[in-house]
């Protein structure tokens, strides 16, 4: 990766191709995880404490509300492709043998689908909305 | 390993590299944390047993700590995201780049160190407690 002297940034890459496409989806993902994942601290570590925080008190006290299932659920997404994206820069900054990067980096898609189907499937299907 | 830590520290400047270094360890930290969390709530429908088991650390002393240390990551990261796209995008910011990377620091502490004292309250609450009391305040 090469790095902006200006921001300590990923530079852009040139042209128009998937590349650019990744570096404008980080600094989106970044904005929209800003306000929501500092929020989601905010709330479940200043407001609430995690002494409170039982599997009971999250079926009865957050999910038992749409608004927070989306919330959570959009955040996972978010999470998801910013980090692993991420990740990816990082894997292919350090690791440079083109078997070792085939091998690194499907593992690391098959984490994404795994965290992907399991974390939807809890909110999903966690009983205990409220309608 | 030395060469490890010399492509990690590879990109020279000053703030630049350590703003580059942090963002780099802090994004990573905060990844492996985001694998646990997911599989944690996961465990709420899956053994609720488990995941309330796995609470009782994460409200630990020892839990405590690791909390304030995962907000630092997450904090130091979004604020220096932040500054990162401002400035890539409004490169007229450029020449206060000095100045948003202490204003950076700034909001780190002013925010960071009430939120570590909220959480590490279980921690001294007694002894908190205790001092009010003598004070005369409560
Ligand atoms: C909270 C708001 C966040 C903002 C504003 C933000 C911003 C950014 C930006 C702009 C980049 C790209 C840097 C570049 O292209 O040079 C980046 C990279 C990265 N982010 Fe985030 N991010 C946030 C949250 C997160 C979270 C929650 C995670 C982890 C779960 C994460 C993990 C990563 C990783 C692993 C990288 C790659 C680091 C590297 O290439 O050195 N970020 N972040």
């Amino acid at each position: 990766m090469r790095v902006s002297p200006r921001s300590s940034g990923r530079i852009k890459p040139s042209g128009r191709g998937t590349e650019v496409a990744i570096w404008y989806l980080m600094r989106v993902t970044g904005v929209l995880l800003f306000v929501m994942a500092l929020a989601h601290f905010s709330i479940l570590h200043f407001i609430w404490d995690p002494a409170e925080q039982t599997s009971e008190f999250v079926t009865r006290e957050r999910w038992n509300n749409l608004f927070w299932r989306a919330y959570d659920w959009t955040l996972l997404m978010l999470v998801l492709f910013h980090s692993f994206v991420g990740m990816r820069t990082v894997i292919l900054d350090y690791i440079h043998g083109a078997r070792a990067r085939v091998i690194i980096m499907s593992s690391m898609w098959i984490l994404a689908g795994i965290l992907f189907v399991i974390g939807s499937l809890v909110v999903f299907t966690l009983p205990g909305l409220e309608t | 390993m030395r060469r490890y830590l010399g492509l990690l520290f590879r990109y020279r400047g000053r703030e630049g590299t350590i703003a580059w270094a942090f963002h780099r360890i802090s994004g990573v930290g905060v990844w492996l944390f985001v694998i646990l969390h997911v599989i944690d709530i996961y465990l709420i429908g899956g053994n609720p047993a488990a995941y309330d088991e796995l609470l009782a650390f994460y409200a630990s002393p020892v839990g405590r700590v690791m909390e304030v240390l995962l907000g630092a990551a997450l904090l130091y990261h979004a604020l220096n995201g932040m500054r990162i796209i401002i400035i890539d995008l409004w490169p007229a910011m450029t020449v206060h780049h000095r100045k948003v990377w202490w204003a950076n620091w700034i909001i780190f502490f002013g925010l960071g160190i009430p939120g570590a004292a909220i959480i590490l309250l279980p921690l001294y609450r007694d002894q908190l407690d205790g001092l009010l009391r003598t004070l005369g305040v409560s």
